[in-house]
Parts: structure tokens; sequence; C-alpha cells
């Protein structure tokens, strides 16, 4: 609060002690304070002598006053005696039964229990803890011992209740919070009963231990705690600092120079506490915990054509029908899935319904592989309902469980139709690109690159290396798609045939081949470092596939490290390439579908020159390579910078213009068709 | 066309000093810093529909609207001045005696004003009928009063000054409240000025000041419940929606924010201001905001007006919720002899008439000539005295000026011997009901049509050499308090329309001196119109953008009328949101009307067939793409040019000649003096 004001004030005659925090009796809008242990003020806004206002006299010392929401003040009595006020000021002088002998009370609590006020306040006597549950209306009292714990004995409490349990928290001096659970439905009338702690929170951040004096819970999952902070060796400082029990990470925290008087109040998503000489008042916000916010792992699509997860498009009609229905009554949904079932039971025979597909696949678990494929496909070709996705990947799962039980088995072909047909993620089937790594097999692994928008930077840096590492004669054999090549390398280098496809656009082929074979020697001459492809086009469609997916820079790093020099220089060599190609032309893009875009290629390139820099300086072989680069980015810096000149000059062109074009007055022609 | 591209017209609009929101209604009052009050009509697409010019000794630093209908002013000349809305002028002014006033606010019936005085005074009058009367003084301290709010039970006043707010009880006239509002600031020595404050029913007040605050205050308890710091300048102005739980601020930086009151949490109960939306439309000082109960509305001293409709009030995507920005006044300035290939501008106390240039070469689309002769600046006039111009024409042959204003009515006989001219007051005008709303000469510029108070146009007649006699006044048959805005001669001499402020268009017969017939009424206001040359027929423009053509000699709508009507205007057409300004035609082509407004100028062909929704409407420049056989299929009507922005006036002068005067909106800046100096990145 930065501008405070005293509202009101009053104070008791010289000598008397007001012994209790004073309460406001919100029904009223009385205050009541207590003076001398037994002597009761109660009084409104507009009186101002305290002397002058209602007094009443007790027999017995009062401990606290409680003031609740709509059950009148209550008040608790030293002894242990609760008393309604309105019960109190009926008869003050009435007797009040002591409840708990010499024990002492360390703090007290009131709650609402439906219409009822239940009153909740802790004692010690040597050492020893006690909780007692009081309900008025039953005029029930219950006594707990609180479980004795080695070394640590409680401090401060704090409870809230929630569906008839009332939680208590302490805070221990071994600096932890405990939990207690007190149920409140107790019929029996039995003995004293000990009440069990369990840990919730430990209050040490690396090293430094916070030696709480007072907390409140926040929410579930927050709790927040004022006291020192211990760090060995200096000044212990005093802060505010909320914490989450769920994960048992400490959320927040401020550092309160002035000091405080250890107490700490919450009303209203407000902390109140004094720093220094003012009440501060703090607001805050505690948003619900969930790991996802807390790790918070956000993958940047650099993809555009990410596939979505729902593809609303495969929504058939009869889903249709259903959400639309669902939006009048639910009588009418619940009708309506039911003649989808009959439905689909006549279409299909074997199982038809989605629910029961995990059934179905249980059922296939020994079935030979044929008639387990057979199925599979059957369950997808009409599985044209709302939870598809989730079918595919029960689908999935299934075929990959059963590829890593049986090692001979590896459906290839039905795996890439799966991959090539279906919108689906790598959260979805997280087995299947390790299955395909393990058994090499680039081209799935290439079109789960291509299509899958959540892959992990370690799956990537994995099919990357089984990509640089994997014969040029192998791939060779390989069926993969190379759309993204097929445009900028010249493929004749490796493969005539492929060579000869591509140009079969109605051209003369031999007589292509003349023009080309006499660039190629032309080329040959010119030919440097970055001017041929040092990879084959298969394996440059792969990785294209690497460069085009999403990665976050700070993942891929550590696994790029363990790149083996030998690729790293190849890859390295390949990006060079198609940088040197990029630069060829004026827009430095490269034709084709899917061919990696110039900043894909300096991003890697940087990549990969930061996690395997001290490898490449050492390399004998990746020293010209280096230099070549060098020299060609030197070259290519000192263009763009003659470039901006240029672009310079040209804007201070078209601002003379412009200018020419802001006269007074012109006589022009305009022509309206 | 050849275009006379004109951007020598230096207008400069005064800047926006305040605000004020009819309760309940739907209209704006705005006031100008030379003291012209504007009347801006929700309904009517925010058509500007009266103008009252201003007067060199009448500013107005506040506005507002009491007894429903009636608007007070007030201003540093210590005066409250109530206007007549329907005559357009002053209707009475009454001393506040107590100096230069610097705030006004009505109560919430709309029965008491509340003024803030230089000397520290708050002063209570009663309105009454036929004017206002001073009620009492409420208790005075030193320190000009800057704003005004009255609690909105009108038992309380807040007051904002240097340093302090106040709050009067109305009753007993103590005050009984002081909070010192730079109570925090005390390392600061400046003062802290606010400046503006509005009386929340919740007894919250909110504050804005010179230290870039916008505060919340209980004001019994004189706590600060909430602070913002939204500027590191001051925050010059506030409005508070009329459910209040919404304001807008306007900071001299020319930014404004709108704050809401938005519950802390999806469905609890608390509530707290939170400033939600920042918008920059402006350059410079934003002097003064409403709210309306659709949109945020600002003015600024760079003469914008800003209209921001709040889109969650919205309903559907359309004309109404769409931005808008007023800069120009909604009327002509510029009046253009065709024969004499003159213009008359007109500026808040003078007049300039320009002889256009010429070329002799011809181009293609879109080339500039060489010119063979500049334009020439014949003439200014100064109006004397401090009343502002209110209109002024030339006459087709350019040899007639006429203006007027308040209180006078001037005409001057211009002639032209070789390159010198002389100019020459035609003395002994008949005594006219002034002022006159608009002035229009016949073609054949032998008579002057005066638009005047009641619905009434006298006609003079123009005598050699220079002389003129009054020769009738035509008034609406059935009476009409409003004043008549527009006028339209047909060349033939034979018909005038006349417009009043009720909306009402009469037309009249000049050869036997009788009222023809009414146009049916239709629900918006005229924003312009003319009779064509050829067939007589009236074209009138609306504020919703609708167009409409009703034969004169045969008293109703033309076909071609009737068939806009039928298939409806183009959806682009109807969102566009400034109005056509002013029509013409083209006499060698009857088929061709020719209309503008600030950003367009369109050719409007009716012999080409309408566009439907589904066609592009400006399609200009692909139609120049296609070539000739394909473009037969694209035609359509409308034929629009958006390359002359901002336009303030178009006009034929010949069949194939153009004038286009154009005020750029760099130009204005660079008249206004530098906004507060910001640090941008990179600057």
């Amino acid at each position: 609060v930065s501008d405070q004001k005293p509202l009101g004030c009053w104070s008791v005659k010289h000598g008397q002690i007001i012994t209790c925090p004073v309460v406001c009796n919100f029904e009223t809008h009385e205050y009541i304070a207590v003076h001398d242990d037994k002597v009761l003020r109660i009084w409104k806004n507009k009186d101002i002598n305290l002397d002058k206002v209602f007094k009443a006299t007790l027999s017995a010392d009062v401990y606290r006053i409680h003031s609740l929401p709509n059950g009148g003040p209550v008040v608790l009595f030293k002894g242990g005696g609760v008393r309604t006020l309105d019960v109190l000021l009926e008869a003050p002088q009435q007797e009040i039964e002591n409840v708990i002998s010499d024990e002492v009370i360390k703090w007290s609590e009131a709650f609402m229990e439906g219409q009822q006020p239940v009153l909740i306040f802790a004692t010690e006597k040597d050492g020893d803890f006690f909780v007692y549950v009081q309900k008025l209306k039953m005029n029930s009292l219950h006594k707990y011992k609180l479980e004795q714990q080695e070394l640590s004995k409680p401090l401060s409490f704090t409870a809230y209740m929630k569906n008839q349990i009332i939680t208590l928290l302490c805070l221990c001096s071994n600096d932890s919070v405990y939990k207690v659970l007190i149920p409140l439905q107790q019929n029996t009338e039995e003995e004293e009963r000990i009440l069990f702690k369990s840990l919730l929170l430990n209050l040490s951040v690396s090293g430094s231990v916070l030696k709480g004096t007072s907390f409140v819970v926040l929410d579930k999952d927050h709790v927040a705690v004022l006291g020192s902070l211990a760090v060995s060796g200096e000044e212990p400082k005093e802060c505010l600092t909320i914490w989450n029990t769920k994960f048992q990470t400490l959320q927040t925290s401020k550092e309160l120079p002035l000091g405080t008087s250890g107490q700490l109040w919450c009303y209203e998503e407000k902390f109140f506490f004094t720093h220094g000489k003012v009440l501060t008042v703090m607001m805050y916000k505690c948003e619900t915990s969930s790991l996802a916010a807390a790790v918070g792992k956000l993958k940047d699509s650099q993809t555009p054509d990410v596939s979505s997860f729902v593809n609303w498009n495969t929504l058939g009609d009869e889903e249709l029908v259903v959400s639309f229905q669902s939006q009048q009554s639910v009588a009418l949904k619940s009708e309506s899935r039911m003649t989808l079932r009959s439905k689909r039971n006549t279409v299909a025979k074997v199982q038809p319904d989605t629910v029961s597909v995990g059934q179905l696949l249980l059922n296939l678990k020994d079935a030979s592989t044929t008639v387990f494929e057979d199925e599979l496909r059957q369950l997808m070709s009409k599985a044209q309902t709302p939870d598809f996705q989730a079918t595919i990947g029960c689908v999935i799962t299934a075929l990959v469980k059963r590829c890593k039980a049986d090692p001979k088995y590896y459906p290839r072909n039905f795996l890439l139709q799966i991959v090539q047909t279906r919108d689906l993620s790598y959260s979805l089937c997280p087995d299947l690109m390790a299955i395909a790594l393990e058994k090499k097999d680039v081209h799935l692994l290439q079109t789960c690159l291509q299509r899958f928008p959540d892959i992990p930077e370690e799956i990537t840096y994995a099919c990357l290396k089984v990509f640089l590492s994997i014969s040029e004669a192998y791939l060779q054999r390989i069926d993969v798609n190379l759309e993204s090549v097929i445009c900028y390398i010249d493929m004749e280098f490796n493969n005539k045939e492929v060579k000869t496809e591509i140009v079969e656009n109605g051209f003369n082929a031999e007589l292509e081949q003349d023009i080309w074979d006499t660039k190629i020697t032309k080329e040959t001459h010119l030919m440097a470092d970055g001017e041929f492809c040092p990879v084959g086009p298969q394996k440059a469609a792969l990785l294209n596939a690497v460069l085009h997916s999403a990665y976050s820079e700070t993942f891929l790093l550590p696994h790029l490290k363990n790149l083996p020099a030998q690729q790293a220089v190849l890859f390295l060599r390949y990006l060079y390439y198609l940088y040197v190609k990029c630069s060829e032309k004026i827009n430095t893009a490269l034709p084709g579908i899917r061919s990696p875009t110039i900043n894909q290629i300096m991003d890697w390139m940087c990549l990969l020159l930061d996690a395997q820099f001290t490898v490449m300086v050492m390399l004998p072989e990746a020293k010209e390579l280096l230099s070549n680069l060098h020299k060609f980015v030197r070259a290519q810096v000192r263009f763009y910078s003659e470039l901006n000149k240029i672009e310079g000059s040209l804007r201070e062109l078209q601002r003379l213009n412009h200018q020419k074009d802001s006269q007074t007055y012109s006589i022009e022609v305009l022509e309206l068709i | 066309f050849e275009v006379h591209r004109v951007r020598f017209f230096g207008l400069v609009p005064a800047g926006v000093r305040c605000l004020a929101c009819q309760p309940r209604g739907g209209r704006l009052a705005l006031a100008r810093t030379d003291g012209a009050v504007e009347v801006y009509n929700f309904a009517a697409n925010y058509f500007q529909e009266k103008v009252i010019p201003g007067h060199e000794a009448r500013t107005v630093e506040a506005l507002c609207w009491a007894a429903g209908e009636r608007l007070f002013g007030a201003g540093l000349g210590g005066d409250i001045t109530e206007y007549d809305l329907a005559r357009l002028c002053v209707a009475r002014s009454v001393d506040g005696c107590g100096g230069p006033i610097w705030s006004m606010a009505a109560n919430s019936s709309g029965t008491q004003l509340a003024i803030g005085c230089e000397d520290g005074s708050v002063k209570l009058f009663q309105v009454v009928p036929g004017g206002i009367q001073f009620e009492r003084n409420l208790d005075r301290r030193k320190g000009r009063i800057l704003c005004l709010s009255w609690n909105p039970s009108d038992t309380h006043i807040a007051a904002g000054s240097i340093d302090i707010l106040r709050v009067f009880d109305v009753s007993s006239g103590r005050t009984i409240q002081r909070i010192m509002v730079n109570y925090h600031v005390q390392k600061l020595k400046r003062e802290c000025i606010v400046w503006s404050i509005a009386f929340l029913s919740s007894g919250a007040v909110v504050t804005s000041d010179s230290f870039g605050r916008v505060q919340f205050w209980d004001w019994e308890r004189g706590t600060l419940l909430e602070s913002h710091t939204v500027s590191t300048s001051a925050v010059l102005s506030l409005a508070v929606s009329e459910k209040e739980d919404s304001i807008i601020v306007g900071t001299s930086t020319g930014a404004t924010y709108q704050f809401q009151l938005l519950p802390v949490k999806m469905g609890s109960l608390e509530k707290r201001w939170v400033r939600t939306k920042p918008f920059q439309h402006h350059t410079h000082d934003v002097r003064a905001v409403a709210h309306s109960s659709t949109a945020l509305i600002s003015g600024g001293l760079d003469a914008q007006l800003v209209i921001r409709p709040l889109m969650e009030k919205m309903q559907k995507k359309g004309y109404e919720a769409a931005l808008r920005k007023f800069t120009f006044p909604h009327r002509r300035l510029v009046s253009c002899a065709r024969k004499a290939r003159l213009l008359l501008f007109q500026f808040s106390q003078h007049l300039e008439l320009w002889r256009l240039g010429s070329t002799e070469e011809t181009g293609k689309d879109g080339e500039v000539l060489p010119l063979c002769r500049m334009p020439e600046h014949l003439v200014q006039l100064k109006s004397k005295g401090p009343e502002h111009i209110y209109c002024s024409s030339v006459s087709p042959c350019g040899s007639w000026v006429a203006y007027s204003t308040a209180s006078r009515f001037h005409l001057y006989r211009v002639q032209y011997e070789g390159d010198s001219v002389s100019v020459e007051k035609v003395p002994k005008v008949p005594k006219l009901l002034l002022p006159a709303y608009q002035l229009q000469f016949s073609s054949d510029s032998d008579s002057l049509f005066v638009a005047s108070a009641r619905g009434s146009v006298h006609v003079l007649q123009l005598l050699e050499p220079g002389g003129c006699k009054h020769l009738h006044t035509f008034q609406p048959p059935s009476g009409s308090p409003e004043a008549v805005y527009l006028l339209a001669s047909s060349a033939d001499g034979h018909w005038l329309a006349a417009v009043g402020g009720d909306w009402a268009i009469h037309i009249y017969n000049l050869k036997c001196f009788q009222h023809h017939c009414m146009v049916p009424m239709y629900s918006c206001a005229v924003t312009a119109l003319a009779i064509h040359p050829v067939t007589n027929n009236l074209v009138i423009a609306y504020s919703d953008q609708q167009l409409f053509e009703f034969s004169i000699p045969q008293k109703q709508y033309t076909t071609w009328s009737r068939t806009v009507q039928n298939c409806g205007l183009h959806k682009v057409w109807l969102e566009r949101d400034s109005p056509i300004t002013h029509i013409t035609f083209n006499p060698k082509n009857p088929s061709h009307i020719l209309l503008h407004d600030i950003y367009m100028f369109c050719v409007l062909d009716k012999s080409l067939p309408l566009p439907d929704n589904s066609a592009l409407l400006m399609n200009q420049s692909t139609l120049k793409q296609l070539p000739e056989t394909a473009r037969q299929r694209q035609l359509h009507a409308f034929k629009i040019c958006k390359k002359f922005q901002p336009l303030l006036f178009a006009d034929l002068l010949d069949e194939n000649c153009l004038v286009m005067v154009e005020r750029p909106i760099m130009d204005i800046k660079t008249q206004l003096p530098p906004p507060i100096q910001q640090k941008k990145f990179g600057t």
C-alpha cells in the first residue's frame, strides 16, 4: 500500500494491554477486542473512545477470537473452552470449562463446515503436540496427538478445509513442511489418536535453507513462506517465497531487506505483511502447475507444411451429424451413437467398433504376419471414424511391437504406406523411427522427417548419422524420394539412368546427351571443391530431409558434437555445395520441391561448425574445405556490401523522385476506362 | 482527362479542443482550437452535420450537452455560450464572472451546469428555458479549476486543479475532501496538473495528470486505489463509458489507451481496471476523448477526429466497424469558376483566388504535361472583424465573389484587365437574414442564391456594373426551423434545390418563383446534390453512401435510380467511410456523373451495368492491363480513381479537363508545431 492512511484509531487506557488480535464481526460491522485477558470490548466504526463502548468481563482468560464470515465470532479460551460470542454475551460470567489441563495453546483456526463452525487448535506440553478439533453445534471435541519427530518440533501451523477433511500443515524446526490430514467425520468418541505427518516440502534451495517463520497455503499446489534465507557465510536475509509443492520447487522469492515481523497474512490473492515500518500488500498469481509449463519445450516449426494432428476432412458426414446433434441434447446423441454403431456393424464384420480396436489388436497378437497385416489394412481402410487418429496410433504401435518381438519381421511397405498417407506425428508412435533406424530403412526415415512435425533432436541427429554413414552403393539400390534434389544435382555423374529419366519430357535424349557431355567436360575443368556434389543424389535427398526438419539449436548442438569427424566433413562439404548452388541463382533459392532453403543451409552450417569446430581445425582434410569456404563467404560478403551501396543510392534516387512528385501544381493525364 | 492537380490550397484545419457526446443521444459535439463547433451525427454515419464557424475572441475550452438537445460551450473568454443548432450560430452568451473558464460539466439530468474558473471558483448555473441562470458559488480556493465532474447522483462535484483535487458537496457548497495528487513525488518539484477527472458511481474518482498517470481515488477516504502510469508525458484527457466499464485516455504523445474494468479471474466478482488497448492514431496531443456506446473517439491537435469502434460491441464486420479518421470538413471549402478557370479557397478568415495554369501538350495516361503558364495567385480577400467565414463562392464567369460571416454578407466584383486584377466591393447589398450558410451563383452568373436560416433561400439578381437587387425569398411551404446548408441550381436557370438541417430537399421553380415539389424524405443526411444540366435530374448523395436520382420535371425518382435501389450498391462502395462532398456532370456525356469524396474520384457511367458484390469495384488497374476486347465484359458503372488523396475538391472545367484540389496530410503536419520529441529506435 503506497498511500497509507489510518482510517480509524482507537486506544485502551494506559496500563491496559490488548491481549489478542482485534477481529471484525462481518455481520454487524463491529470490532471486538480483548484487553487484560478477560475484558471484552465491542464497538463500531463511529465510536471514538474505547472506554465508553460496550464492555464485558469474562470469567476466564481468552486465547483468541475468530470471526467467521457467516457464523459470528467464536471465542477460544486459554483453557481450551470454546463459546460463540452470542452465547457468551448472554451470560458473561458463565463458567468456562478447562479442557486441556496444563497444555498451552500454540495456534488456533476456525472454519465453517456447512452451517456449523469448526475450531481447530494445537497445544504443546513438554515437547508433545496435540491437536483439538471442536465442533461447536454438536459440542464434540476430538483430541489428537501429533506424531513425535526426532529433533524437530512444529514452529507454525496453517490449515485449510476441503471435502470434510482438514489439512493441517505444520512448519517444523528442521525446515520442512509437513502435512497432516484430519478427517472431520468422526463418530466414535475415542481416546486420543495419533496423527501421522507426511513430508510435503523441504525448504531448501541449492544449499541455502529457508528458516520459515510463518506460511500460508495459496492453492492446492502452492504455499507461501515468509522467513529468513540462510546462506552459509552470509547474513540471513528475510524473504517471502512461493513454493510449488507438486514439483518441490521454489517458484519465486522476494527479498525484504528492511525486516519483517515474521507474520504473513493472505486475503483475496494478496499478501499482507509488515516490511520495515510499512504494511506491504502484494498481489500474487499462481498458475496451475503443469510439467509442460514448467519445462516449456516448444518446437519451432520451421516446416510450414507440417501436418495437423486431427484431419477434419477425414471426418465423415456421420460424425458431423453426431457433433451437431450433441449440441442439441445428450439423449439424442446417445441415440445417434447407437444407430451409428449398428450401421458400422453392417458394414464391417470383424470388430468394427472403434472402441474395440485394442481388443482386435490383442486378438491378432498371435496371428500370422499375413493375417495380421491384412486385418490391419482392413481396419484402416474403413476407418473414417472420429478417433481414427487414435486407431492409427494403435495400429502403428501394434506393428512396431511386433517388429520388436520378431527381429525378422519388418513390414517395410506397409509402414511406409501408413506414414505417407496418414497424418501421423512422432509422439503418436515414438518407437517407429527407432525401429526404422535400427533397420536402416532410410526411405521411411526420410518420409518421417518430412511428415512428422515433432521429431526430437536426438532422433534427427540419429537419422543424420545413419544417412551420412550409409554407403552410396547401398543407397543406389534403395528407392528414395528424390524430388528435392533432381532439379539441381547433375545426376549423370552418378547415374546415367536417372538422368535420362529426367529429360524424358519429349526431348531427344541423345541430343541432350551431347549437350550435357560438353558441359561436363567444361565443368570438370572448373570443378573446385564446392562445385560438384560430394554425395550421391540419394544421400543428398536424405540429407535434405534432415535439413528440412524442425529443431531447436540448444537441444541439437550436444548431439551434433558426437558426429564422427569424417561424417562431419562430408556433411559440411555437402552444405558448402548447397550454399554455392544457392548463390548461383539471383534469388538464392534452389529449385524443386522440398529443397532446402538458404536459411536452413546457413543455420545448419553454423551449427555444424559450432559443434565440430575443434575437430575441423585439427583435421588435415578439412583444411582445404574450410579455406575454400572462407574464401567464398568473404567474396559473398564483399558482394553484398556492394549491393548495399547500390541499394542506398537507389533509395536516394527514389526519394528525389518522390520529392519531384510533391510539387504544388501539375497538369497530369488521367484515363478512366 | 487533363487533370489540374492543385496542391497549393494551404488549409490547416484547427486542432480538436474538446468533444462531448450527447448523453443517450446520437450526436457528438466537437470544438476546435479556433472556436469552431461541429456536430457529428452517429446515426448518419458520423456525418459532420452542423458547423458553427469560430470567432477570434471566442475559444471553447469545454462543451456540454444539457437539457436534452441544448449545447453549451465555455471558454477562456469567460463566457458561457449556448449554441443555436438550428440557425448554426451563437444563441446567447452569459458572463461567468470568474475570469477565463477552463472547464464545464453538466449534471446527469442536464439541469445544472458547473464551471471551473481561473480564479479557483466553481460556479453553478441553472439551465432554464431560454438561457441559464447563476445559482451559486461553491467553496473557492486558489488555483484554476482545470476539470470538473459530477458524480452520477449529482450530489458531489470533483474538481481537478494544480497539484490537488477537491470534492465538493453540492448542497452545502463545502469542500469535503482535498487530495494532494503529487503526494508521493516530493523529489520532483514540478507541479502536477490534473488535466482531466471523472467521478464514477462506485465512488471512485479517476484523474489523469501531467505526470502521465491515471489514478483511481477513493474520495471518501482520500486514498489512492490504483495508479497506472501510461505515459512519460501528460495524460491530457479522459472519458468514461456510460456503463462505467471502460475508460479512454489521451496523452500528449498522440497515443490513446483504453482501460477496462475486468474480472481478476474468469467468473470472479472482484474486478480491476486493466489497461487493455493502446492506439497511436495521432501525431500530436490528444486534447479530447469521448466514449460512445460503441466507439472510442479521440481528437487531437493534429486536427484529426478518430473514431475507433469497439470490436466486441460489433455484431458483424461492416460499415459500422471501420476505423475512421476525419481531418477535413465534410463541406466544400473550394469553389470553382469553370469558364474563367479560377479557384476560390476559403480559409477561416480570408479567401484566396487563384487562376489555374495551362498547357499546350497532350499525353498518355499518367504523364505529367509541361506547363506553359503557371498558376497565379490573383487576390487575397481578408475578412474584417473577429468572425470567421461561413461560406464563400465565385461565379462561373469569375467576376463575382461572395462570402458571408455570422453577421455580414459581402459581394465583390472582380475585374481582370490583362494581368492586373481589380476588386470592388458591391455597395448596398440588400439586408438579409444572416448568416448565410451556402452561396451559389447561377450558371449564367446572373443571380446569386443565398441559403439562409428557417429554410429560406434568397435570390439576388446581379447587376452590371457591380450592383445587386433582392429578387425573391423562397420558403418551404410548411416552414422549417433548420437552416439550409446545401444548394443546387440547374444550368438552364429553371430549378433550385435546397437542403435544410432537417434533411428535407425542396425544389423551387425559378421562373415563376414557386415551390415546385419536395423529394421524398430519406432517413439520412444529404451530403451533396446537383442538378443535371441536360435532363434536369437531381442527383443526391446521402451520408450512408446511397445515391438517388430524382427527375425534377416528373417529380419522381428515375428508372435508373430505382434500378440502383433494387440491385443495391456494391458492398465496398457502401463501406467507404467518407461522404461524397461534391457532384458534377459532364455536359457532353449525359450519362456520366462525377462524384468525389476525400479518398477517391469516381465517374459513374449510367449506361454501364452496375457491379455486383462479387465484382471488383476498384478495377481500373486491372482494366488497363486487359486488351480492348476483354475490357468490355469487365466494365461496370463505377470508374474509380484513387490517385488523388486527400481530395478536397474536384470539378469538371470542360469536356476533358478536370481540376483536383488535394491537401497532402504531410503538408499540414509540417505546419503544425513539433510534437513532443519521442525517441524512436534507430533515430
